[in-house]
């Protein structure tokens, strides 16, 4: 299927998120979409697939003009999309989302389907459970099933938008793999993303989006470092991390052990120094996190000591942690970082531990707009935390961090953000450690791991299976060490 | 025996509201009106079947009076973004005065009724045939609405659809499901079978009209729905729960007068109780090591509810 997209435009009140869009994908090509957050991709996509109608502009599929003012239309030219968070449904069987909305009769007829749905699993090595519940489903596996689905209605063009956030490196191979698979039969791929690496190892051809135009189409490849002057205007550099003098230890774990539904750490012993930035790697749900909750007082531990400058802090509860100084920034930046529905100046009305009780809202706002100027947040001090792009709004948490912190922990600090983005961020947190502030992160970003951590912890099913100096390893070892374990036990 | 019989009798008008209800709510719309728009329709069903002696006509007028409160709340959600809880509670206040008002000239008068129709060879099955199979008409609809609501939810190509809508509206979107046509569909059969429901209570169970004649009752199917899991097999089972205490309540009034007191309210603690139970890390647990409970238990609201959905 050759694919061509002329004059989109499409506005959001005042915001022109595509203005006159032109693109062509060839058949049988992984065409990448470039761009920086915000720069309008994902919009795009949702014209493609019908799921936002455009205000203007034409679709031609094969040489002939399509109408896709709905999914349905879409679906019925062949284009399928998987969005960043999977559009399942997580209360249903994994069957009953492979089912939803798919043509046939009246009754469903859930045994044939599983037949096809393991049919089309079995083709590209997927393995799913048809009556698994979807909510005990990874992301990466949600996005199987809605890959199974997209081929078995028919999809000829596949659109995946940043398909690789938020799911493990293995995943990520097999993801690619079956990319790799469905253009040789044919089909186009269109991957957008704005991580250089992975559209450099998967397309052949890249559009690149600034601010809701085109600046430019290459052939792959291109070097880097151009491609990386398209996307932002101007060239962006990743500074390395200087190493720093190491404070004196500062935080202690001793044989923590903690339970939780599906997971318990056990045994798990850590010494940070001040200034330390520790890297956690692993697979997403290994540990990683209960252990960075446990020590911030939001799970409380069944056992073992954790002291902070020498004080005991296990089974504190958060706030008061808070004041000694610990703080915790999750994953999920609006649902648990952030409130819906609050402005800027609300939250950081909010998050400041010194506001009277009668709030001083002029100054507030003034403070406010002075913190957006501050950290480049492109937003107002009026504007709600869910109008902020995912790369905004950690803008927004890291500067409502207290000044003084002895221990910050982050759960993929720099998921979903562009490079010039994730590039502020790490600057900010280094820019910590002069204080003495200790970091502990968890990231499936190897080479950010390798890049900020002055030592990895490599997670594995709550423990830790190995613990190495970011400077004595590398990707490969890396990624064998979180990769190997997983095969040698299946 | 006789008993159980009148039981399942004077559940019938609450398992019309409980299944319609849950059809209106599995879209993603609370019909929260629903102790106004039963009495609305019971007042109208009894008015029109008395006034054009039509039975029939008694509860196509219900139906519609259910249907209209209940598309004014898909409205004013969808179209007029409003909140759903608000407009229905105003929706509630407005009706039950408007019953009141257009009611006046016809309290306490006889009417139609309801004939009660035994089905030949099946009520002359022991013990059951005369529990379920000597009753009216309407009650044998009553059942073949529940399992045939039950079948359409679960087993059915749109039945899933009607799920998805209610459960995450924009993946319903991006399969092609037009979300808000479905909700006024939905949420309009719903507010049908809530309105038939009042009609039957007035024509079939409590005949006739009075102030405030099916006083609680909606607020009761409202608690029933929650207590069901959002599923029309186990909120029937709840509203026969219900009736079932009430006639225990009756039988005990003279042996324990105390404690006859004291039943008619324990539904509603029951509901807290299910709750408490449906939300448990136990069941969760459970029901994770045995999906096959799953069907049973499982009882979530449908996450959407409640919500407004926009494409754009």
């Amino acid at each position: 299927m050759s694919l061509e997209l002329r004059d989109i435009h499409k506005h959001f009140g005042p915001v022109r998120a595509n203005d006159g869009i032109n693109l062509t994908v060839e058949a049988g090509t992984m065409h990448g979409l470039l761009g920086e957050n915000g720069a309008g991709k994902s919009t795009l996509m949702k014209v493609l697939s019908g799921f936002h109608a455009p205000d203007s502009g034409e679709i031609i599929l094969d040489g002939k003009h399509i109408r896709a003012s709905s999914p349905q239309d879409a679906i019925g030219h062949g284009i399928g999309m998987l969005h960043q968070d999977p559009l399942v449904f997580l209360p249903f069987s994994v069957i009953d989302n492979f089912l939803l909305q798919s043509p046939g009769g009246l009754r469903l007829d859930r045994r044939s389907a599983r037949r096809e749905f393991e049919e089309v699993c079995e083709r590209f090595q997927f393995s799913l459970d048809p009556s698994a519940s979807t909510r005990s489903l990874t992301v990466g596996e949600r996005q199987q099933l809605e890959i199974a689905r997209l081929l078995w209605l028919g999809a000829r063009v596949l659109i995946l938008d940043e398909p690789t956030t938020g799911i493990s490196a293995p995943q990520r191979v097999k993801l690619f793999a079956t990319l790799r698979a469905l253009a040789e039969e044919g089909m186009s791929v269109i991957f957008v993303s704005h991580k250089l690496e992975e559209v450099e190892e998967l397309c052949q051809r890249v559009t690149v989006m600034r601010q809701g135009k085109v600046v430019g189409h290459a052939e792959m490849p291109t070097p880097a470092s151009q491609l990386v002057e398209m996307m932002f205007g101007a060239p962006v550099e990743v500074e390395a991390a200087q190493p720093i003098e190491l404070g004196d230890p500062l935080l202690r774990v001793k044989d923590l052990s903690v339970e939780e539904r599906l997971l318990s750490i056990e045994a798990l012993s850590l010494d940070v120094r001040g200034g330390e930035v520790i890297g956690l790697a692993g697979l997403g749900g290994s540990g990683q996190n209960t252990f960075m909750r446990a020590v911030a007082g939001l799970v409380s531990p069944a056992g073992g000591e954790i002291t902070l400058d020498g004080k005991q802090i296990a089974g504190l509860p958060y706030r008061d942690l808070l004041d000694v100084g610990i703080q915790y920034l999750p994953a999920g930046r609006l649902e648990e970082g952030l409130v819906q529905g609050l402005s800027i100046t609300e939250h950081f009305v909010l998050s400041d531990p010194d506001t009277p009780f009668f709030v001083d809202w002029d100054a507030a706002a003034e403070h406010a707009a002075r913190a957006v100027t501050a950290n480049f947040i492109k937003g107002r001090a009026d504007s709600n935390a869910e109008e902020l792009s995912g790369g905004n709004m950690q803008r927004l948490l890291l500067a409502m961090l207290r000044p003084g912190l002895r221990l910050l922990m982050m759960e993929h600090p720099t998921r979903g953000l562009d490079i010039e983005s994730a590039n502020w961020v790490w600057s900010q947190l280094l820019s910590r450690r002069e204080d003495g502030t200790a970091i502990i992160f968890a990231s499936v970003d190897l080479d950010e791991l390798l890049r900020y951590s002055n030592r990895i912890l490599v997670f594995f099913s709550g423990r830790v299976i190995s613990e190495v100096n970011a400077s004595d390893t590398d990707v490969e070892e890396l990624g064998f060490l979180i990769g190997g374990k997983v095969r040698e036990q299946q | 025996m006789n008993e159980l019989n009148t039981l399942i009798f004077t559940a019938t008008p609450l398992v019309f509201a409980v299944v319609g209800e849950t059809i209106s709510e599995k879209a993603g719309v609370i019909n929260l009106s629903m102790e106004g728009s039963l009495m609305l329709s019971a007042m109208a069903g009894f008015v029109i079947a008395f006034e054009t002696n039509s039975l029939l006509l008694g509860f196509l007028a219900g139906a519609i009076v259910g249907m209209l409160v209940a598309l004014l709340i898909a409205f004013s959600s969808i179209r007029l973004k409003l909140n759903q809880v608000a407009v229905g509670f105003v929706l509630f206040q407005l009706c039950v005065d408007l019953s009141t008002f257009l009611g006046n000239g016809h309290v306490r008068i006889a009417g139609p009724t309801v004939q009660a129709w035994s089905i030949p060879l099946l009520k002359d099955i022991p013990v059951i045939g005369p529990i379920f199979f000597e009753q009216n008409l309407l009650v044998y609809v009553s059942y073949l609405l529940v399992f045939g609501a039950w079948w359409y939810m679960f087993r059915t190509r749109p039945g899933l659809g009607l799920q998805g809508v209610g459960e995450r509206p924009e993946a319903a979107h991006s399969r092609g499901i037009q979300v808000n046509r479905l909700r006024y569909i939905y949420t309009g059969l719903g507010g049908a079978l809530i309105g038939i429901g009042g009609a039957s209570y007035s024509l079939s169970v409590k005949i006739g009209w009075s102030f405030q004649h099916t006083r609680n009752l909606g607020w009761i199917a409202l608690a029933i729905v929650i207590f069901g899991g959002w599923q029309p097999i186990r909120a029937a089972m709840g509203a026969y729960l219900f009736a079932g205490l009430l006639t225990a309540a009756q039988l005990l009034q003279e042996p324990l007068p105390d404690l006859a007191q004291v039943l008619p309210t324990i539904p509603f603690p029951l509901m807290i109780l299910t709750l408490v139970v449906i939300y448990s890390d136990w069941l969760r647990r459970l029901t994770d090591r045995f999906p096959t409970l799953r069907a049973v238990f499982a009882g979530e609201p449908p996450t959407a509810i409640g919500t407004v959905f926009e494409t754009d």
